[in-house]
C-alpha cells in the first residue's frame, strides 16, 4: 500500500519484531535504504530518504525540471566502474545535479565562532535565521548541545544542521551505552564527517563546529601529561598512577615518532605541540558537508565570519580569563552583526569546561547598538569641544 | 514563509502570463495554491487560524478549503503551500498518529508530533514537501504551544507565527501586537483568549486587503482543555 510505504510502516514495526537486517521487498525502498550499507552503523539505517531516483525519471516521458536527463545518465554510467570499486552504492544519481528545482529558498547566513583557551572552550553565535532577504526567525538557536560535554555550532541550512545534530546525538548516545565511555570530540567529528560523506555533491549544506571536553573531570585546566595525536581516545577517569604510567609509555613512543619526523619539526617544537594535544582537555573541530574535517584552536563560520575573525585574531590567546574570553566572543559577534546583513538580533554564548557546558543568557544586541551610538555621540561632542578650545 | 521575491519562479504566479520571449516550459511537480496560516499560543489556550481560499495563478479553485486540520484533541496543524503535498502530509501524519496510538497506548503530545513531523519532512530532503506547517496545541502542562516549520523540517517552538502567502505582512504585525516588539514604554499585558481571537480576526482582515491569495473566509480553531472550538468568519471575496 502506498501510504504504508511512505509512512515507513515496515521499519517502525520491524524494529520491535526482528533484530536482523530486514529484507526490503519494494524497489523504491531499496533506493532509500542505501545509507545502511555504511560500515560504522550496526543499526538498521541512519535515516530513510526518499530520493527521486534517475531510473524512474528515465522511464517517464515527463521531464522533472532537470537540466538534462541524458547528461545525468552518461555521468552515472561513466562513474560506474569507479563507484563499484569503492564501497559506495552505485545509485547516487543526484551527485551530478539537483534533480528537482525548488520553488523556495532555504535558511542560510550566520555568524558562529568558537575558540579554545586555558579555561575551556568558548562558543558564541548570533540568532538570526534568514531566508533570501526575509528574516525567517529572529530567535533561532544555532548552538545545540549534543551531550553534557559536547556542543555543536551550526551553520548552513538550518533543517540540515538540526537533523544531522539529532542523528549525531543519537549515535553518540548509542556509542556511550555500548562501550561505557563517551566518544571523544575527534571521534564525534569523524563520525559526523563519515555520515555526511554519502551526500557530498548534493545540496546538503552543513558546516558544524564541534566544541567539547574530552576525558574525565579535572579541577583546573588541562593536565600536561604528554599525549600524542595518535594515542588512544579519551580514557575517562584516570588515577594518578595510571597517568604516570601512561606518560612513561607515551614518552618512549614519542621518542620514536620524533626521530622519524625530525626533518619537519625540531624536537622542542614537537614537544610543545604535543604538550597542547592532551588526552583529555578542550577540543575544537570543524566539520563540513563537503568533507572537510579540521582540528584547531579557533574557528568562525558563516557569512559574518570575516568580521568575527578580525576581532578574534586580535585578542584571542591561550591565557585569557573566562570573563575576557566572554567579552571577546561577544564583541566578535557584535561586530559581525554590525557589518553583515545576514547576522543579527541576539548573541548566544556557551562555555565548555571539564564539568560540562554552561549557557549564558541570550543577550539582545539592540541595547549594545544604542550604547555604541551614545558613545559615538559623546565622542563627537568631546572632539568638537577640543577643536573649539584650540 | 512565503517570499515576495520573484526570482525563484513560483509556478502559477503572474510572471508566467507576460510574454518575455521564447521560454522553455518544463513540468514542475510543484504548484503554489496560496493561503495563509496563523497560530498563537496563550497561557492555557492555543489558536490556529487559516483562510479558506484555494487559488492557482489568477484562478480561484475553491472558496471553502480550510487549511487547519485537527490531529488530536489538543493539536491542530495548519498547512499552506502546495495543496497536493498538504493533503498527503496530513494523511501521513494521521496514519503515524494511529500507529503510535496502537503501539504505545496513548495519544501523541504536541511536542512529539512536532518532532515526528520534522523527521517526516526531512526524509524528503531531496524532493521536499512544498508545505509551510504550523502546529498549534497544548503541551503536557496544559500551556499553549506553537511549533513552526520550514519545508524541509527545521522547527522550533514559538509564541506566535504566521505562515503562507501573507506571512511576511502578518509576522511584523504579530511581533508588535503580541510580542510588544519595536515599541518603547509599553506595558506587557498577557494575552487573553478573547483578545487573541479578536486580534486574529483583525489581522486576517488586513491580510485579505493586501494579499490577493488570502480571502473568502477565515476558519479559527481555538484549542483549550475543554476541546477544540471552530468558528468561520467571512472575509473579502475579491
Amino acid at each position: 500500500m502506498a501510504l504504508q510505504d511512505i509512512c515507513n510502516f515496515q521499519s517502525v514495526f520491524e524494529d520491535r519484531l526482528t533484530t536482523e537486517y530486514p529484507a526490503v521487498p519494494h524497489g523504491k525502498k531499496i533506493a532509500s535504504n542505501y545509507v545502511s550499507g555504511l560500515p560504522f552503523s550496526n543499526n538498521k539505517s541512519l535515516f530513510h530518504f526518499y530520493i527521486p531516483v534517475a531510473e524512474y525519471l528515465d522511464e517517464s516521458p515527463i521531464q522533472f525540471g532537470q537540466i538534462s536527463t541524458v547528461q545525468n545518465c552518461s555521468a552515472v554510467s561513466s562513474e560506474d566502474p569507479f563507484l563499484t570499486s569503492s564501497s559506495l552504492p552505485t545509485c547516487l544519481p543526484f551527485a551530478s545535479s539537483q534533480s528537482v528545482p525548488l520553488p523556495f529558498p532555504m535558511a542560510h547566513g550566520t555568524t558562529t565562532l568558537a575558540f579554545m583557551f586555558q579555561g575551556g572552550v568558548m562558543a558564541a553565535a548570533d540568532t538570526r535565521s534568514s531566508c533570501s532577504g526575509l528574516v525567517a526567525c529572529p530567535a533561532s538557536q544555532k548552538i545545540l548541545p549534543i551531550h553534557s560535554h559536547l556542543v555543536g555550532l551550526t551553520s548552513g541550512t538550518s533543517a540540515d544542521c538540526a537533523l544531522w545534530k539529532r542523528i549525531l546525538a543519537r549515535e553518540l548516545r548509542l556509542y556511550q551505552l555500548r562501550h561505557g565511555r563517551r566518544l571523544s570530540t575527534s571521534g564525534a567529528a569523524k563520525l559526523l564527517s563519515h555520515m555526511l560523506h554519502p551526500f557530498k555533491g548534493t545540496e546538503l549544506c552543513v558546516a558544524a563546529t564541534l566544541c567539547g571536553w574530552d576525558g574525565g573531570e579535572v579541577d583546573d585546566g588541562c593536565d600536561y601529561h604528554g599525549g600524542t595525536e595518535t594515542g588512544p581516545g579519551s580514557r575517562g577517569e584516570t588515577t594518578k598512577n595510571q597517568m604516570t604510567e601512561q606518560k612513561n609509555f607515551v614518552d618512549s613512543t614519542n621518542a620514536k615518532v620524533s626521530l622519524a619526523k625530525d626533518e619537519r619539526f625540531s624536537f622542542s617544537q614537537q614537544c610543545s605541540i604535543r604538550k597542547k594535544m592532551n588526552l583529555s582537555g578542550p577540543r575544537l573541530f570543524y566539520v563540513c558537508s563537503d568533507g572537510t574535517r579540521l582540528r584547531g584552536m579557533l574557528f568562525s563560520v558563516g557569512s559574518g565570519s570575516p568580521y568575527a575573525y578580525s576581532i578574534l585574531d586580535q585578542g584571542v590567546h591561550w591565557g585569557l580569563t573566562v570573563d575576557e574570553a566572554k567579552s571577546i566572543a561577544r564583541e566578535a559577534v557584535y561586530r559581525a552583526t554590525y557589518r553583515d546583513a545576514y547576522s543579527g538580533n541576539c548573541v548566544d554564548m556557551y562555555h565548555i569546561t571539564s564539568k560540562g557546558w554552561t549557557r549564558r543568557n541570550r543577550e539582545d544586541l539592540k541595547e549594545e547598538y544604542y550604547r555604541e551610538k551614545e558613545r559615538r555621540k559623546h565622542e563627537k561632542t568631546e572632539r568638537r569641544d577640543v577643536a573649539f578650545s584650540d | 514563509i512565503m517570499l515576495s521575491s520573484q526570482h525563484f519562479g513560483d509556478p502559477g504566479k503572474m510572471k508566467d502570463y507576460h510574454y518575455t520571449g521564447p521560454v522553455e516550459h518544463k513540468f514542475s511537480p510543484y504548484a503554489f495554491n496560496g493561503g495563509t496560516v496563523l497560530a498563537v499560543a496563550g497561557e492555557d489556550f492555543a489558536i490556529v487560524a487559516s483562510d479558506t481560499r484555494l487559488s492557482e495563478g489568477y484562478s480561484i479553485h475553491s472558496r471553502d478549503s480550510p487549511k487547519c486540520y485537527k490531529l488530536t484533541d489538543t493539536t491542530v496543524i495548519g498547512c499552506s503551500g502546495f495543496h497536493g503535498d498538504c493533503l498527503t502530509l496530513t494523511k501521513i501524519i494521521d496514519a503515524r498518529l494511529k500507529m503510535y496510538k496502537h503501539s504505545n497506548n496513548k495519544t501523541m503530545t504536541s511536542g512529539a508530533i512536532a518532532a515526528m513531523l520534522s523527521t517526516i519532512l526531512y526524509s524528503r530532503r531531496f524532493f521536499p514537501y512544498y508545505v509551510y506547517n504550523i502546529i498549534g496545541g497544548l503541551d503536557e502542562e496544559g500551556k499553549g504551544a506553537v511549533y513552526s516549520f520550514d519545508p524541509v523540517g527545521s522547527y522550533q517552538r514559538d509564541t506566535y507565527k504566521a505562515g503562507g502567502s501573507a506571512s511576511a505582512m502578518l509576522q511584523p504585525l504579530l511581533d508588535n501586537q503580541i510580542g510588544f516588539k519595536n515599541m518603547e514604554g509599553v506595558e506587557h499585558v498577557p494575552l487573553t483568549k478573547d483578545k487573541a481571537v479578536q486580534l486574529v480576526k483583525d489581522v486576517f482582515i488586513s491580510a485579505a486587503e493586501r494579499d490577493v491569495y488570502t480571502g473568502d473566509a477565515l476558519r479559527v480553531c481555538v484549542i483549550t482543555k475543554e476541546g477544540i472550538n471552530e468558528e468561520t468568519i467571512p472575509l473579502r471575496k475579491d
